[in-house]
């Protein structure tokens, strides 16, 4: 380790919410004063014992956490090197890891008495995710969505109405995920007094990214102890997907400090980083301002943002959080991509030996593996986090695997 | 303040009525028809021009002023190309206040420095950019200390209690009331709420006031610049541009369009205090 690194990589963000260069508060005057009171209500709650423990009590006893850690014997047998763990959050309630977050600041919000949630959602599953705290608590829902997703997306979509939210369609700009959060943030500073916003990832302004990461983080903490207890020891590297980030920075966080692990974040790398289609802001984009926070973002010479691509709508953004930014410049994770195609590999490999439908985000991470997990030796140890089931992808994959004789 | 500001805030205090600021986004429908728009805007008597650099994913914008910033882009604006423009409108209008609008990802692509020296050498008089709030005065806010340019602070509804002094505290130029709490061109303030802010406002600062977002009739535009200092009139302007460009209308047409809709601004603003002036006699 070089002398420019931390003695701790938890200490971030600083008081100004930034981590290094990334995040910050980069919003409009009008919603300054409602980031503010998200923030001192958060530092309020997060050390408020009555509070974290109604949070512990929905998990285990509403998502159904802690989730399992899975040894993966034919997966492992199929990669053929180190030993391959899944952490398996596509079996919480709703069927990703959105819940864990969503809970959290539907929780923060009654305690702000706030009676209103809006949300934005790219695939729906963190839209469906809002909608079900939203039913729970008894919670005004309305959640933004990009025209072109609600098509794509119609199952989700009933599944929002099913519950009570109130789906709109945003239209504006090209009618996607970045869009859709455009059109929440400008709902929200329309409806100051009422309203909470529930960001779905470790993006936005202070203190959304270090919020959102924390209620991630009983992902990583219950695999540390899971893995503790069946191989007695840490693992020696841990791989999840990334689109925004916010179930990669949950299993990697309570690891951070240790770095005998290696960590590996996996980017969606859509048609290929050179096709120019892809959504690796990492690997592809370079730093500037979007969403309340700096961060790589996709964009042009000009600072025009710039469409992302990738065949999984959870991955489709042409952002990152700016936590993964900071860890990306100091070298502390690895972030790589795998492509649409290996994706979908893995999306039928992992259904056939495993017989686990796993998202097409997570697909990405199994793409990577399918490349790591053999340079390494057979004692090494490795976790994957299985962030969400891929029942939602059916429709997008099936005439793929169809095409390429695979059914 | 930049002279020019300072000059035209005091020429209007002289003619016993508020300014008009009149916004449009550079290079909107293309950067030829932008230079002949800004001039039509002078001619019918604008007192002060906001001309916004575009930007793909404005966030404090409703759909109009989103849809003039698309139609820019894809015309091939840049912010090199927005800076030219202002260059070509001060050649032209050597006492025209000019304000650069915008969102600072552009400017942050752009090199802080570089954009500022540039900026100010284009003969822009302040900037206003969206999203940095105080809490960011290191990006820009700091740094354009050593220019001429004002640094425009951005008031809303919800800026309240200690917030307000702390938000003025490096303010120049004059101070922009956000009317509503919203984005542009959607909804409208109430006259009531609109004066009530702007004497909260004037207890803190010494600055001029202008009100901004939600205004699209002459006589409102009338009524709130007297309120303060001034309107500023976007999205009803833009929209204008907008039709025109729907309708394949000639660069000249859809100037004549856009001059005469702020001609009629222009002359309530100034018949609004001749009409108050008149009472006053009695």
């Amino acid at each position: 380790m070089n002398e420019t690194q931390p003695n701790s990589f938890q200490t971030m963000p600083d008081e100004n919410g930034r981590f290094g260069i990334h995040g910050g508060r980069f919003v409009a005057e009008t919603l300054m004063p409602l980031i503010l009171q998200v923030e001192a209500a958060y530092n309020e709650a997060k050390i408020d014992p009555v509070f974290n423990e109604r949070l512990l009590y929905f998990q285990k006893h509403y998502v159904g956490r802690p989730s399992p850690l899975f040894f993966a014997e034919r997966l492992t047998e199929q990669y053929g090197g180190a030993k391959l763990y899944l952490k398996r959050d596509e079996l919480n309630h709703t069927g990703a890891h959105k819940i864990n977050n969503v809970l959290g600041q539907a929780l923060l919000a009654k305690k702000m008495g706030k009676t209103k949630i809006i949300a934005e959602t790219g695939a729906g599953q963190h839209g469906v995710a809002t909608a079900t705290a939203c039913a729970l608590f008894n919670l005004e829902c309305e959640v933004f969505m990009g025209a072109e997703d609600v098509k794509r997306q119609k199952p989700n979509v009933d599944r929002m109405r099913l519950l009570g939210a109130t789906v709109h369609p945003v239209t504006s700009g090209t009618s996607t995920l970045k869009d859709a959060m455009n059109e929440a943030l400008r709902y929200w500073v329309a409806h100051p007094d009422t309203h909470f916003y529930i960001i779905g990832t470790v993006a936005g302004p202070h203190p959304y990214p270090e919020m959102v990461r924390n209620f991630q983080s009983v992902i990583g903490k219950e695999a540390k102890e899971q893995l503790i207890e069946a191989e007695g020891r840490l693992p020696d590297a841990l791989i999840a997907c990334i689109g925004g980030g916010s179930n990669a920075l949950g299993l990697f966080y309570p690891f951070l400090d240790d770095t005998d692990v290696t960590i590996y974040g996996v980017e969606a790398a859509g048609m290929g980083i050179d096709s120019g289609m892809h959504a690796a802001s990492l690997t592809g984009g370079t730093p500037g301002i979007l969403h309340g926070n700096r961060t790589y973002l996709l964009q042009d010479d000009d600072g025009q943002i710039v469409d992302a691509h990738s065949i999984s709508a959870g991955l489709d953004y042409p952002g990152i959080g700016p936590e993964h930014s900071w860890l990306h410049d100091i070298g502390r994770v690895n972030y790589v991509s795998a492509t649409d195609e290996e994706a979908l590999v893995q999306f039928h490999l992992c259904s056939r030996v495993e017989g686990i439908i796993p998202a097409l985000e997570p697909s990405h991470a199994l793409a990577f593996a399918a490349k790591q997990l053999p340079l390494m030796d057979k004692e090494q140890i490795v976790i994957l986090n299985m962030c969400g089931r891929g029942d939602k992808d059916l429709e997008a994959v099936l005439p793929k695997l169809d095409e390429r004789g695979l059914l | 303040m930049s002279s020019r500001l300072a000059a035209s805030f005091a020429k209007a205090k002289q003619e016993n009525r508020g300014i008009l600021g009149i916004f449009v986004s550079a290079g909107d429908p293309d950067a030829n028809a932008s230079i002949k728009i800004l001039d039509g805007l002078v001619e019918s008597g604008v007192d002060m021009i906001e001309l916004g650099m575009p930007f793909s994913d404005p966030m404090a914008d409703g759909p109009a002023i989103q849809a003039a910033s698309l139609r820019a882009i894809k015309s091939g604006m840049t912010l090199k190309g927005s800076l030219e423009i202002a260059c070509q409108f001060r050649e032209k209008h050597p006492d025209i206040p000019l304000i650069l609008m915008g969102y600072y990802n552009p400017i942050y692509r752009y090199g802080v420095e570089p954009f500022l020296e540039d900026a100010q050498a284009a003969g822009a008089d302040g900037l206003i950019i969206v999203d940095l709030p105080p809490e960011e005065d290191k990006e820009l806010c700091e740094p354009s200390h050593n220019s001429e340019m004002d640094y425009i602070r951005l008031i809303t509804p919800t800026t309240l209690g200690d917030r307000l002094p702390f938000v003025l505290e490096k303010a120049s130029g004059f101070i922009y009331y956000v009317s509503i709490a919203g984005i542009t061109g959607t909804k409208s303030a109430q006259m009531e709420s609109i004066s009530n802010a702007i004497n909260r406002i004037k207890q803190v600062s010494d600055l001029p006031v202008v009100t901004g977002f939600g205004i699209r009739t002459a006589e409102q535009a009338a009524h709130i610049a007297s309120l303060g200092n001034g309107a500023i009139v976007g999205s009803a302007v833009v929209e204008i541009i907008a039709e025109s460009d729907a309708q394949n209308l000639s660069v000249e047409e859809t100037a004549k369009k856009v001059s005469d809709y702020t001609k009629s601004l222009a002359d309530a603003i100034s018949s609004h205090n001749a009409e108050k002036k008149i009472f006053k006699l009695f």
